[in-house]
């Protein structure tokens, strides 16, 4: 490959607090060529792009643009110099018009004022360019389904004269015959000069479009390397190999050929709106199972669904084999169901943060420390102190506001306020993100005792170390469906991320050797 | 189906909220007009229009500040302080009065700026703020005005609250004139569309490099011009001014209830100005409507709010297709 560097991302770091999420990750990008950027969840892969975008900064290390250092201090910074970012979750605005989204910052001007025909000129130009001539440039984009809105979103980028275009898992929402005219846009943007980094789990787009492949993993860069040099199983390998620090509770020993017990919680064939597509599931008392796979695959979908959060959906649920449909949350956490969802952001859907340690303590539970509709403040008192004491919750008093907690302890009481309604099926979303290693470990006993005592636990985590040892068997999601289920000697790390990129490592390993 | 109706219908599609209102307004206007007991002239015609205008400049001024997805609680106060300072330096010669107009509208663009530096510089919730401002502004119209009087050049006030050749209402054009020339340059620009951007989707521009603060700081702005606009306008129509609490508490409420019946979203990047002033327009002839029915004036408010009840209903028709019931929260 003769062409030369263009841009090149030397020695770069990024910390938040205590956590590394990129050490010293390099990365040159080549004039006219794609380059992918593989690796798992967590991996450092967003945090680069974002540094690249401006969007955050980093702490260390320095970027290069036709070897001059640059820096940018906002995203529009970085798009006046030709980087421009298709964001994985989009930057369009819904109540805009197509036109207007992609010329939104840079709008044709006549005497000052945007010059709407001109817009329209230059946006159908774009839309055609980026391969979407049917999206309607005076259409709204709050009206069109993901699949366009991706579309536009990449007419957008287009339009801004990118010479260095990154696209972000950017095909996630595409049919495969808009991947199909994707891919070609890409390959003519190539033969243009433009440079393209290419962020994507799938291994065959990769393979297709792939000039050069560079593997992240723990926040570091591992290697860089022609497409085609490594196989496929050769960069699974690489990048996985993270270190194993957790300390997990001991798995209970079935017997091999004891008795299923009936499950508590089943789904059939249940549907979503696109992101859930077919899940069948069964989740039995004093189990827990993991939900695996790469963000966004629809894992947070099924869980609000079970939960009754979703409308509309097809298929079945059914709690202790009947059949049920749930209106919500009030539903589902009644005596007759018993379940409980741990959200994934605690700020926001767990937790009221200004109210006290005791107020959120009881919050799902207030029927229960309730007479005639009246709190009974001795009541709820003893419970507090109860559930305090249960999960160790480290608190001034119970009268603090919750936000004044540690992010770990706060998670606890988000734990904690469910418990009081002794739920008999848990569904957590990624509840160990962000919190302390100490923490964690106590979450682990904890659901591990949960299981013992009898509750069906189902456990989605992006954090392959803890589906293998906190969980009993593991699904695997991928594009709204389950594609594999992994217990015992398979549930590995290898298999999990094979699971996660849809591709089968087990063939490939029986025919390498 | 053909790329000329397509056009039609996206942009019917996108002005639904405006097309409601004016339809709305056409409608409840005719039968006002056709039951009035002294029947179609052009005399009711122009009441009608002057009272109408004072709310259609407030509506307009907050439509401005909501499409940003914020809210301007101090708009009718601006409304006072701005008649108590017109009646005070609108007046002696022509040049004296045509100078004293441009002081009025400065004060008004000044409390505007105000309002907005207090959102985006000081970073405070646009209720709050305007809560607090609104207070200030009337506090200063009493200093000016403790009781009311004063008065204003007459050549002005006739010439925009008279009619045209005996016909059609001045203030209707004076209206026209100023919302255009507000709105026209303002939704063409960069600001506006960085305006709508903010209501719509704020971390969305940001990421997109648009220029967020300035674009705030203008709607702001030009929403206490518009107000500063009122205020003039209700000094040319009554002659006075007058630090009334009651009248600049319920002009704020008023505009919010336009704005609403005019198809501007309150959640923000929705709606237009035009929207809220045929919004204003319907709203002040709905009340009006009960008078020429020999109504007890008792009955009025109780009306207006059934009335604004049930069009504020049907923009809450969509919600019903929500799929995601946390949307419902977004």
């Amino acid at each position: 490959m003769g062409s030369s560097t263009i841009f090149r991302i030397e020695n770069v770091s990024k910390r938040y607090g205590a956590t590394v999420a990129l050490h010293n990750a390099n990365l040159a990008v080549r004039a006219g060529s794609i380059h992918a950027v593989l690796g798992e969840n967590g991996a450092g892969k967003s945090t680069l792009m974002k540094i690249m975008a401006g969007v955050i900064g980093p702490n260390e290390g320095r970027m290069l643009l036709d070897d001059r250092e640059v820096r940018f201090a906002t995203p529009s910074r970085a798009t006046d110099a030709g980087v421009i970012c298709v964001f994985q979750e989009l930057s369009l605005i819904p109540d805009l018009s197509v036109a207007e989204n992609i010329l939104l910052a840079n709008p044709p001007r006549r005497l000052g004022m945007i010059d709407a025909k001109a817009q329209r000129r230059l946006a159908e130009e774009a839309l055609t360019r980026a391969g979407a001539p049917d999206v309607h440039p005076n259409m709204l984009v709050r009206d069109l389904p993901l699949s366009r809105k991706q579309m536009v979103e990449i007419a957008k980028a287009l339009a801004r004269g990118p010479r260095i275009l990154i696209l972000d898992e950017a095909t996630s929402a595409l049919s495969q015959a808009d991947v199909r005219t994707v891919f070609e846009v890409l390959k003519r943007l190539r033969a243009e000069g433009i440079s393209l980094l290419y962020i994507s789990h799938r291994m065959s787009e990769i393979e297709e479009l792939a000039d050069e492949c560079t593997v992240f993993r723990n926040g570091r860069s591992i290697e860089s390397f022609a497409a085609g040099a490594q196989s496929r199983q050769e960069t699974i390998e690489m990048m996985i190999g993270r270190e194993y620090k957790h300390v997990f509770p001991p798995k209970p020993l079935k017997p091999p050929n004891a008795p299923l017990t009936a499950p508590a919680l089943t789904a059939r064939g249940l549907n979503w709106s696109g992101q859930l597509n077919g899940i069948n599931l069964e989740l039995r008392p004093g189990e827990i199972v993991g939900l695996g796979g790469l963000d966004g695959q629809g894992q947070r979908e099924l869980l609000l669904a079970l939960f009754g959060v979703l409308r509309q959906w097809s298929g079945s649920i059914a709690v202790d084999g009947k059949p049920v449909r749930l209106d919500g949350p009030r539903a589902a956490k009644a005596d007759a169901i018993g379940m409980a969802l741990i959200p994934e952001d605690r700020k926001s859907e767990g937790l009221m943060l200004p109210m006290s340690v005791a107020e959120n303590l009881t919050m799902a539970g207030l029927g229960r420390v309730s007479r005639f509709g009246v709190i009974d403040s001795n009541q709820e008192r003893e419970r507090v102190a109860e559930l305090l004491k249960r999960l160790q919750i480290q608190t001034a008093s119970p009268d603090v506001p919750v936000g004044s907690l540690s992010g770990g302890n706060q998670q606890k009481v988000v734990i904690a306020k469910w418990l009081l309604n002794n739920p008999r099926i848990f569904l957590l979303n990624d509840p160990t993100r962000g919190i302390d290693v100490g923490t964690k470990q106590e979450l682990y006993r904890l659901l591990r005792g949960l299981a013992d005592d009898g509750a069906a636990i189902l456990f989605y985590s992006t954090d392959y170390d803890e589906l293998i040892g906190c969980c009993d068997r593991a699904l695997v999601m991928y594009r709204g469906r389950v594609v594999s289920e992994l217990a015992g000697d398979n549930l590995t790390e290898r298999q999990l991320l094979a699971g996660a990129l849809n591709v089968s490592a087990i063939d490939e390993q029986k025919a390498a050797s | 189906m053909s790329d000329q109706a397509n056009d039609w219908r996206f942009a019917l599609q996108r002005h639904r909220g405006t097309a409601f209102a004016a339809l709305l307004f056409v409608a409840i206007f005719t039968v006002y007009l056709s039951n009035h007991p002294a029947g179609f002239s052009w005399n009711v015609v122009q009441t009608a229009a002057n009272k109408a205008a004072l709310l259609a400049f407030v509506a307009a001024a907050q439509a401005l500040v909501v499409i940003t997805g914020g809210i301007d609680l101090s708009a009718g106060m601006i409304l006072v302080l701005c008649n108590c300072l017109a009646s005070t330096i609108v007046i002696g010669a022509t040049p004296h009065a045509l100078a004293g107009v441009v002081g009025v509208l400065v004060a008004g663009l000044a409390c505007g700026a105000l309002n907005g530096a207090l959102v985006v510089v000081g970073r405070l919730q646009p209720i709050v703020a305007t809560i607090a401002t609104s207070a200030v502004f009337f506090g200063l119209a009493l200093i000016l005005r403790p009781s009311p009087g004063g008065s204003v050049d007459e050549t002005l006030a006739d010439l925009t609250t008279s009619q045209i050749g005996d016909t059609f209402p001045a203030s209707l054009v004076f209206l026209a004139a100023v919302i255009a020339i507000v709105w026209i340059p303002f939704s063409r620009s960069i600001y506006g569309r960085a305006a709508y951007s903010i209501g719509s989707a704020q971390s969305a521009a940001f990421m997109s490099g648009l220029p967020i603060r300035r674009a705030q700081l203008l709607a702001y702005a030009l929403a206490g011009l518009l107000s500063g606009v009122a205020g003039l306008y209700l000094t040319f129509f009554s002659y006075t001014g007058e630090a009334a609490y009651a009248s600049g508490n319920s002009y704020t409420l008023y505009s919010i209830a336009s704005v609403v019946l005019g198809g501007v979203s309150l959640a923000g990047g929705r709606g237009s100005l035009i929207g809220a002033v045929f919004g204003a327009l319907a709203f002040r002839t709905i009340g009006d409507l009960l008078f020429i029915f020999n109504f007890d004036p008792l009955w009025q408010p109780l009306f207006q709010g059934f009335v604004l009840l049930v069009a504020v209903s049907l923009s809450s028709v969509s919600l019903l297709r929500v799929r995601n019931r946390l949307e419902w929260f977004a």
